[in-house]
């Protein structure tokens, strides 16, 4: 375009230049300015894109970081448990019906409990859960071998002891009875948690239940999302199972709460800072360029350009930047926050599109900010000033 | 003639310079806070992560088994070992009693609650609530309060009014509670519910009349039980010293592969390191040494998750003050190197006058020098204030800036002053005088 080409007559040139657009004119002289002052330009926008690439990083690390902190705090097991409200045992088909309701991402875990005597008369509890449910739910029980042959229990530690004081470790059968019904049970391995289930022997859910004819009373579940999330969760599945209570465990819920809020304001404010500080980049390097050209502007003023045209073209020129820096700057954020989500979560962060138009009015408006500043300072200069170099 | 060159080029061009040293003092403000903030996050996000309750459970050695069912105790009470409550203050003598938060002693005792016939069993659990004790010459408070903080307890204040806003004692968390020296105890709020009982009533435990202070809510199975001081469930079970167990909550350090290595087959140098680092592990020997007959174990529920989410938020806020060094490094270069730029007249002007590069260069780099240390003090204490603010809201605790940052902050900022200028001082300096007299560049 800014080249007429040697097959064109004079009269050729003159009626194309007739018939383009007006606004030739000004992109020419954006497209010029950029590739003459390409040093210049070239570190305003590496400014512009860093800005950029900071701030859709740390939205999207914002945003992000809560839903993975979540899930990672779903290790500290069941936040809801559910009990029939007579105390007795849970209608039949319950445990469908809950997962029906909350989704794939649920974990529901029925237990059913009752006291056995061992062959020397010790009382001792006995539960009947789904293994496979529960060590998905159950990180932190620390088994040595999961049961998963038939009639095979998990002993929790100081159960051991009673049911068979001299052979825990050699795997020795050993018989309960409950009710005047005896089973004869396989220690599969040893169950340490610290706390109650230590004393406990833990029994597949089907035997359990031909054993001693008892069905789950209760049900731990696992609900993964915001704290509003959960409330759904609980009043679906009060209205549900009418006969039963859904009550949320309150250590689990209330501790990460304080510990995601904590989280979330820290991120907040460094998020803020980080974003301010990058804007001050941006804020420095092109006030540095517009003043860099107040030849320019001097020599638009003295051929007669208006102010208002002159505004318009550093503003043109400043929102560009501020565009194609958002644009760039847009996926590499994104390529930042996937990699932090990478290294520190081994899970890769979603990227956000919808922040882009947040990021994307963010930098034209800093970056239109930086550009007026220093023209409302030289509109008060006389452009010979200027041109003569002072 | 050099000292007065920089001195008159900071009183002529105050503005430029201003502009310049806001940029460094800005800079080096949020890379002081940030770093500041990073350092300090593990130990402010392991305080919150107490919340979950007690992460050690110290229990008798001859520990008999529990058959409980629905909170429901079903063994006869005085049946096994106790530890003795005189043994408790010990736990502030253990080698980490700085890290120790706080303890709570149970003691579940079954009782009878009504009279007659009417009689049903249900476990009444004598602790702590915010009980003053003495190790040596410190004094201290420690109970259920601070261990189990998500136990909420509704009920009238004092003289039987509703909590006045603003009155210390009258405050929701202080409200209510029993005295840890009292008959007064907790009614769980389903048995409440149960009993038509509402705090201020009384109750028949065991043949006593005992006033209900509060309404406990736990979401747990004390919702189904009776809590009291721990003197009181003594005199009820007849043992006096009696504690069937203590939850201890400590500040504890991610457990790596020394944490979980058995202390008996460790070489001399390598115990004192494990005994010398506050694991779970390392934390539950000691205070196995300091109450005699006891044996102490990890709440795996609570320690095993709490590592994982504390490296995690430190990992996260690590690699979030890179990213603000980086901004405000490429802040403070872009402020100094459009500094540089604006005077090239100036250098022209110097080399004309026979300035070799060298010396042009070596005033350039001692006025970024001078605005270097000026923005580093001034944004150190900045960012110090910023970092105190910041955890003044959010953690309502001090953030403590170590003293040896400070230099290290300030020769950062040196390092990136004189980094930033380095390109544009090249530059200024390779521009023919010619054009720059001219006013052409």
């Amino acid at each position: 375009m800014s080249t007429p080409g040697t097959l064109l007559t004079p009269k050729q040139v003159a009626a194309r230049r007739a018939q383009a657009p007006h606004i030739s004119m000004f992109a020419r002289m954006l497209f010029r300015a950029a590739v003459l002052r390409r040093r210049r330009a070239a570190s305003a926008l590496l400014a512009m894109i860093v800005a950029a690439a900071v701030a859709t990083a740390m939205t999207n690390l914002y945003v992000d970081v809560q839903a993975k902190l979540r899930t990672e705090f779903r290790n500290y097991g069941a936040n809801l448990v559910i009990v029939a409200k007579d105390g007795q045992s849970l209608p039949a088909g319950a445990l469908a019906k809950v997962e029906s309701v909350l989704g794939e991402k649920t974990m529901a875990v029925p237990f059913s409990y009752a006291v056995a005597r061992t062959h020397d008369g010790q009382s001792v509890v006995v539960v009947g859960t789904d293994f496979t449910r529960a060590r998905l739910l159950n990180h932190w029980w620390k088994v040595s071998h999961w049961p998963d042959a038939p009639n095979e229990a998990l002993i929790g530690m100081r159960a051991a002891a009673v049911v068979n004081p001299k052979a825990a470790p050699n795997r020795q059968p050993f018989e309960l009875t409950f009710q005047g019904k005896a089973i004869q049970l396989a220690p599969a391995g040893m169950l340490q948690t610290g706390a109650g289930e230590d004393s406990r022997i833990y029994l597949d859910q089907s035997e359990f239940q031909n054993w001693t004819g008892i069905a789950p009373s209760t049900i731990e579940v696992a609900v993964n999302g915001t704290a509003a999330e959960v409330e759904t969760s609980i009043r679906q599945l009060a209205q549900l199972l009418p006969s039963v209570h859904v009550r949320p465990v309150r250590q689990i819920m209330e501790g990460e709460a304080n510990v995601l809020n904590k989280t979330r304001a820290t991120l907040y404010a460094s998020a803020t800072l980080v974003v301010f500080t990058s804007a001050l980049c941006v804020l420095a390097t092109l006030i540095g360029w517009v003043f860099d050209r107040r030849r320019d502007f001097a020599i638009m003023k003295a051929l007669g350009a208006s102010e208002r045209l002159i505004n318009g073209f550093f503003a043109a020129e400043a929102a560009a930047l501020g565009a194609v820096g958002a644009i760039l700057g847009f996926f590499i954020g994104i390529g930042v926050a996937i990699w932090i989500g990478r290294v520190n979560f081994h899970a890769p962060v979603v990227p956000r599109f919808s922040v882009f138009p947040y990021v994307l009015a963010g930098s034209v408006a800093v970056a239109l900010i930086s550009a007026i500043l220093p023209i409302e300072l030289l509109r008060r200069v006389q452009p010979a000033v200027i041109l003569r170099g002072e | 003639m050099f000292p007065r060159m920089v001195y008159e080029s900071f009183r002529h061009q105050a503005r430029r310079k201003l502009l310049a040293g806001i940029a460094i003092t800005l800079g080096v403000a949020v890379a002081t806070a940030m770093i500041a903030v990073a350092t300090d996050i593990g130990d402010k996000i392991n305080r919150e992560l107490r919340s979950y309750g007690a992460n050690l459970v110290v229990t008798p050695q001859e520990d008999t088994l529990d058959v409980e069912v629905g909170g429901v105790n079903l063994k006869p009470p005085s049946d096994g070992a106790f530890l003795n409550e005189a043994d408790l203050p010990k736990i502030r003598g253990t080698f980490w009693h700085h890290n120790i938060v706080g303890f709570s002693p149970m003691l579940p005792v079954t009782v009878k609650l009504g009279s007659g016939s009417g009689a049903k069993d249900v476990t009444l659990v004598g602790t702590y609530f915010n009980k003053p004790l003495r190790f040596g010459n410190e004094d201290f408070t420690t109970g259920v309060k601070i261990t189990h903080p998500w136990w909420k307890v509704e009920g009238k204040c004092g003289d039987g009014a509703a909590p006045r806003p603003g009155r210390v004692q009258d405050l929701p968390a202080s409200c209510a509670w029993p005295d840890d020296n009292s008959q007064n105890i907790l009614l769980g709020e389903r048995l409440a519910a149960k009993l038509a009982k509402r705090p201020g009533d009384t109750i028949q435990v065991s043949g006593r009349e005992l006033t209900i202070s509060g309404i406990l809510s736990t979401g747990a199975q004390e919702d189904d039980q009776i809590v009291a001081p721990l003197a009181l469930a003594q005199q009820i079970l007849g043992k006096l010293g009696a504690v069937r167990r203590v939850y201890v909550s400590a500040l504890t350090k991610p457990q790596d592969a020394l944490a979980i290595r058995d202390p008996k087959t460790m070489t001399p140098e390598v115990y004192d390191r494990w005994y010398c680092s506050p694991y779970v592990q390392s934390i539950a020997f000691q205070l196995e040494e300091a109450i005699p007959h006891s044996h102490a174990e990890q709440i795996r529920q609570v320690a095993q998750n709490e590592g994982t989410v504390l490296s995690r938020i430190k990992g996260l806020m690590l690699l979030i003050t890179f990213a603000a060094l980086f901004a405000s490094a490429l802040a403070v270069s872009a402020a100094m190197a459009t500094a540089i730029y604006e005077r090239r007249v100036e250098v022209g002007l110097m080399k004309a006058l026979g300035a070799s590069s060298l010396a042009v260069s070596a005033i350039f780099f001692a006025e970024a020098l001078l605005l270097a240390l000026v923005g580093g003090v001034a944004g150190f204490s900045a960012g110090a204030l910023l970092a105190h603010q910041i955890g003044r809201s959010i953690f309502n605790s001090q953030i403590s800036i170590e003293p040896v940052l400070f230099p290290i902050i300030l020769a950062i900022a040196v390092f990136v002053t004189f980094a930033g200028s380095a390109a544009a001082i090249r530059r200024a300096v390779k521009f023919d005088p010619v054009f720059a007299l001219r006013g052409e560049g």
